[in-house]
């Protein structure tokens, strides 16, 4: 089995005159829990749908779950819910999921059973008997998710899963991405709700243009602190040795400023002060947000005004 | 061959549901009520008559009928052949609704093979109500059986899957209006040459005629109508020359197989445009 849920190298997608995609180079691993961020027109919708198949690459290629690009067979084992799910609105809900799990190659013995456990999974079952177009877009996208989750995928591509919710809903959504996580699923999370992704996701991308412009590990154990220390004196051959535990040391008078890859680093930090004999007035740290990352990445020009 | 099957029922289904069929139903049943009711007026008068009666003229008159009878519901066939899968490609990829199925473990193809499949049944049922109706009520009330019924049905059925072929491969790429557009246009310009082909031919006009043929290799839904109309009047009723109901320059058997050709050839046209499209 392929250690990679998603790998891509150089996939571009033009439109006419518009590039859509630049140059994805991308790899997602089996199994975690993937954010891919970038601002409105980044390219985002457009890699997925290159990635699920939906649209051909204008050059480069890749592979999901170990078949290459736009195979047809290896979509049985890939669940997706599209930005603003729709289908046929004079279907029920059970109707639905009946005919995307023969799509999908499920045998007709036991959908039933997998299809009633999936709407009250998604809290549709006193509804499922209602056409869809006496759906709210809560309950559609409600609809929708138990559709991605219909064939118990392997990878998962959610796009903007939490348009259209309601507080309940998110809810719903994030305990979802938590059980397929737990199950071993591979979740390909497009948002740009910062927070939404910061509690989901293992990993993120931020793209612009279609092209990765960094990658990052969320969680407590991992990501760049901003450590902050006022102390008594602070001089060249100070600002030297801190450099040791961290990056971008600058000093304001006796005011230091750094980045410390994790946490474990602020112990040793104070020590080695302390055995210098450094007076320490003050030691802060911060972990940057989703947001402020998301805001240094993409640059002053994303900021509307 | 599970996908093509899937999405034709699910075709089917979307069809009633939206109540598609339900209203040709009625509006089909109307024109027989029509039709027929003016058969058994018509012909129970004539025949209740005094005196003697013209046996040929009412002949005549009964084939008459029955080919504008059936002309109206080619046409009416035909129209519904454009109409059911007009929005069904643009439609879906206008809303979203295809990029559930089409990411689904399903050749593209079969999404275009089994939505045509589900609409050439529903053309197929409507042209035997109306149809079959037509040719019923010919039996019943004017005691008239047309030569050939079976052959000349399935040709007005050709026709429509020629239409129909050229309908959902214009929902490809097309909006729905302007597809609507483009197989109406293209209908009415075999219409036409059929009409200019006829007319012409009966004064001997050669070039008429090669324009009309042409036409029809390009849009040969009009021609499997005249050759219809052709097997259906017994070889006696020779005033019926000219127009809709010609049989002064009639299509070939080539002619039908090129047809059947083209709805194959336009259908993997379709299908092999529809793999390509970025949905």
């Amino acid at each position: 089995m392929p250690e990679n849920a998603i790998h891509t190298a150089a996939l571009r997608r033009e439109f006419g005159r518009n590039v859509a995609v630049a140059g994805l180079n991308l790899v997602v691993l089996r199994g975690e829990v993937f954010g891919f961020l970038g601002p409105n027109g980044a390219g985002k919708t457009t890699s997925l749908k290159l990635l699920l198949g939906l649209v051909a690459p204008t050059s480069g290629g890749g592979t999901v779950l170990g078949a290459p690009l736009g195979n047809t067979e290896v979509r049985a084992r890939i669940g997706f819910l599209p930005e603003h799910f729709r289908f046929h609105d004079c279907l029920n809900a059970r109707e639905l999921l009946y005919f995307h799990g023969r799509l999908l190659g499920l045998p007709a013995r036991g959908l039933a059973t997998r299809i009633e456990a999936l709407l009250l999974r998604v809290g549709l079952d006193g509804a499922a008997h209602r056409p869809l177009r006496t759906y709210s877009k809560g309950m559609t996208q409600r609809a929708g998710l138990a559709q991605a989750l219909l064939g118990s995928p392997e990878l998962v591509f959610l796009d903007e899963p939490t348009s259209g919710l309601d507080p309940l809903g998110r809810l719903l959504v994030r305990d979802v991405i938590d059980e397929l996580r737990a199950g071993g699923a591979t979740v390909f999370l497009n948002s740009h709700l910062l927070g939404e992704v910061e509690a989901t996701c293992d990993r993120v991308a931020f793209v612009k243009s279609g092209l990765v412009l960094h990658e990052m590990e969320l969680g407590s154990a991992a990501g760049t602190l901003d450590v902050e220390l006022r102390l008594g004196a602070a001089d060249g051959a100070l600002l030297e040795g801190l450099a040791a535990f961290g990056t971008g040391v600058t000093r304001d008078d006796t005011l230091v400023r750094m980045h410390a890859n994790a946490e474990s680093v602020l112990p040793e930090l104070a020590r080695w002060l302390v055995g210098r004999g450094v007076a320490i007035y003050e030691l802060r740290c911060r972990r940057k947000t989703l947001e402020e990352w998301f805001v240094e990445v993409m640059g002053d020009d994303q900021r509307p005004g | 061959m599970r996908g093509t099957l899937l999405i034709a029922r699910l075709t089917w289904l979307e069809t009633r549901r939206r109540r598609i069929a339900l209203a040709a139903l009625v509006c089909g049943l109307l024109f027989l009520a029509v039709f027929a009711s003016a058969m058994y007026f018509g012909f129970r008068h004539v025949a209740a008559q005094e005196g003697p009666v013209d046996a040929v003229g009412m002949r005549v008159a009964a084939t008459v009928l029955t080919v504008a009878g059936l002309y109206v519901v080619n046409f009416l066939v035909t129209a519904v052949a454009i109409l059911l899968p007009i929005d069904s490609l643009s439609g879906e990829i206008g809303s979203g609704v295809i990029q559930t199925l089409a990411s689904k473990p399903v050749d593209r193809a079969a999404i275009v093979v089994g939505k045509w499949l589900a609409y050439l049944a529903m053309t197929a049922a409507y042209l035997a109500l109306m149809g079959g109706g037509v040719v019923l009520s010919m039996r019943w009330f004017a005691d008239y059986q047309a030569p050939a019924v079976l052959g000349p049905m399935a040709l007005m059925l050709l026709g429509a899957a020629v239409m129909l072929s050229i309908t959902i491969a214009g929902g490809v790429r097309l909006s729905t209006i302007t597809n609507g557009i483009v197989a109406f246009g293209f209908y009415g310009v075999a219409f036409i040459a059929g009409w200019m082909e006829q007319i012409l031919s009966l004064f001997g006009n050669s070039t008429a005629r090669h324009v009309g043929t042409i036409v029809s290799l390009l849009s040969p839904a009009d021609a499997m109508w005249r050759r219809a109309a052709y097997e259906l009047q017994p070889v006696t009723a020779v005033i019926l020359q000219a127009g809709p109901f010609g049989v002064v320059s009639v299509p070939s058997a080539a002619m039908i197989a090129w047809a059947a050709a083209f709805v194959v050839g336009v259908l993997a046209f379709a299908a092999w445009q529809f793999r390509g499209r970025p949905l």
